[in-house]
């Protein structure tokens, strides 16, 4: 099975949906493909189904009209030749044959180990918000947040209004920093309307800076936490601790089609188009952002793309995301205490239960994997490689096919795609 | 925050590991999961059990047989009525 179209975008969060509403209006064929089963990306979850979000309902409305077309389900496995991706979709999969790319893949949390952070009820910040937008009964339970900057308290924010009672929450940042960048926020007038109406109704949870996890314990499942406060230690009994510390670009399809990253982003002239001719990059994978960076680069993406006119409020509203982009950076950077919790035999590689003792001697990440098999398991080093960066230093080695765990089948170019003749098995 | 509107057919009953589990409409898998006695979605090489991480098809611990199909994750699917989910926990 194939697909062709003018312009091929990769993940329907806000990012995606900018560049395919402003390139389908323009009169391309657009087509998007996203890993989940509705558009919205992490931040919109749900959104298309029950949406409270003005501005994703804006945005979800407008990409229905717009005549981009939409896979749900689709995850991008290869890219085997300038202008073609393999996909995957369910238990079938299809090349997309595109004249243009806009990477828009967004970003995933920062994991970094501790002991007992294997144990079921230990998630993700937004991963834990994510399953309770997504249905996960929350009423009632006892829930702790430990992380950094304003996923913390979004994620808090739909915690408590699903009924979960939110026992804690954790701010790595020192206080100085975390006022410091606070402050910065009423220069975004969005983001600080955004926070205030956070804090209003959180008003009541325990919140502190300087205080971040140093266990998780239970049996079967979480039991309880231990938490550092201000250099004194919190025990706490808790249904759902969800730890993470920022978030990190997800670098993997543009690795793939050979983008030049740096400093762990991808990097883009001022059209937003990669190293690679003809692919273009936006949101998150310039560096952390959020939902107002990725409309504003979406849009431009799209525009160029459909070699429309940029209006010029376009490219002031990007340079001001960036500046916010840099404060967010600072603000989330994880703080050194952070790096020594894992004990030796804490796991730092979860698929392949690689414990942390495994790694002695080990100088980088390429011989971390040959000699104790880290990033070598089913999530091919999503988790453990950003840690393993984080605590070591080790950047991540190139991204080869497939980049996700995929069926043998699904690597085949149709003979129909390919633009050189291959050899039919 | 608003309430969802009510839908036409508003919940869906799937078997998560042989036990029947009724959810609303929307749920995905691994959030109806946790409507099991347990959080649990596998087992590591020590037998030791795992559930759900990062809930965004990014770290592998949800992955599940869904109606015969193999190492499908379940935060990234959505419940649908007669759905067969098997963990190996």
């Amino acid at each position: 099975m194939r697909e062709v179209c003018d312009l091929v975008v990769v993940g329907a969060g806000p990012g995606g949906l900018a560049a395919a509403c402003r390139a389908a209006e323009a009169g391309l064929d657009v087509l998007v493909l996203d890993a989940q089963p509705e558009p919205g990306g992490q931040v919109w979850r749900g959104e298309a189904r029950q949406g409270s979000n003005r501005l994703a309902r804006r945005w979800l409305t407008r990409f229905s009209a717009s005549g981009a077309r939409f896979r749900p389900g689709a995850r991008v496995i290869a890219a085997p030749e300038p202008g073609v991706l393999l996909v995957e979709e369910g238990p079938s999969s299809f090349a997309v044959r595109y004249g243009r790319a806009v990477l828009a893949t967004g970003a995933r949390e920062r994991f970094l180990p501790f002991p007992g952070w294997t144990l079921p009820g230990v998630l993700g910040v937004s991963g834990l918000q994510v399953l309770v937008k997504d249905g996960l009964p929350i009423r009632g339970k006892r829930v702790v947040l430990a992380g950094t900057g304003p996923l913390l308290l979004a994620a808090a924010a739909t915690i408590h209004s699903h009924g979960g009672e939110v026992l804690y929450i954790a701010e790595q940042a020192s206080a100085a920093s975390h006022w410091g960048f606070a402050l910065q926020l009423w220069r975004q007038p969005a983001k600080l309307l955004q926070g205030a109406l956070m804090s209003a109704k959180l008003v009541s949870v325990p919140t502190s800076t300087d205080a971040w996890v140093t266990a998780a314990e239970g049996e079967r499942r979480l039991e309880a936490v231990r938490l550092s406060v201000r250099g004194r230690e919190e025990h706490l009994h808790c249904d759902y601790l969800g730890a993470a510390y920022g978030l990190v670009p997800n670098l993997e399809v543009a690795r793939l089609l050979s983008c030049e990253t740096s400093a762990g982003a991808v990097v883009v002239d001022d059209r937003l188009e990669t190293r690679v001719p003809k692919v273009h990059a936006v949101g998150e994978l310039l560096g952390i952002g959020g939902v107002d960076q990725a409309l504003v680069t979406g849009e431009l993406a799209g525009l160029v793309a459909a070699e429309q006119p940029v209006p010029l409020e376009l490219e002031r509203s990007w340079h001001r995301v960036r500046t916010f982009a840099a404060q967010l950076a600072r603000h989330d950077a994880p703080r050194a205490e952070l790096l020594r919790l894992a004990t030796p035999d804490t796991l730092l590689c979860r698929c392949e239960d690689v414990p942390m003792s495994a790694l002695e001697g080990c100088q980088n990440l390429r011989e971390a994997r040959l000699y104790a098999r880290l990033g070598m398991g089913a999530c091919q080093g999503r988790t453990c490689g950003t840690a393993a960066q984080t605590l070591f230093g080790w950047t991540g080695e190139d991204v080869r096919p497939p980049c996700l765990p995929a069926r043998i089948g699904s690597l085949r170019i149709p003979s129909d795609v390919s633009s050189t003749p291959t050899r039919e098995s | 925050m608003r309430e969802p509107a009510p839908k036409k057919a508003s919940v869906v009953t799937l078997r998560i590991n042989g036990r029947e589990v009724t959810v609303p409409v929307g749920t995905s898998v691994a959030a109806a999961l946790a409507m099991t006695d347990s959080f649990v979605s596998r087992a590591d090489l020590s037998g030791r059990p795992r559930g759900p991480l990062c809930g965004m098809g990014v770290c592998f611990e949800c992955r599940a047989t869904i109606d015969g199909v193999p190492e499908v994750l379940m935060c990234l699917t959505p419940c649908r009525e007669d759905q067969t989910v098997v963990t190996d926990a």
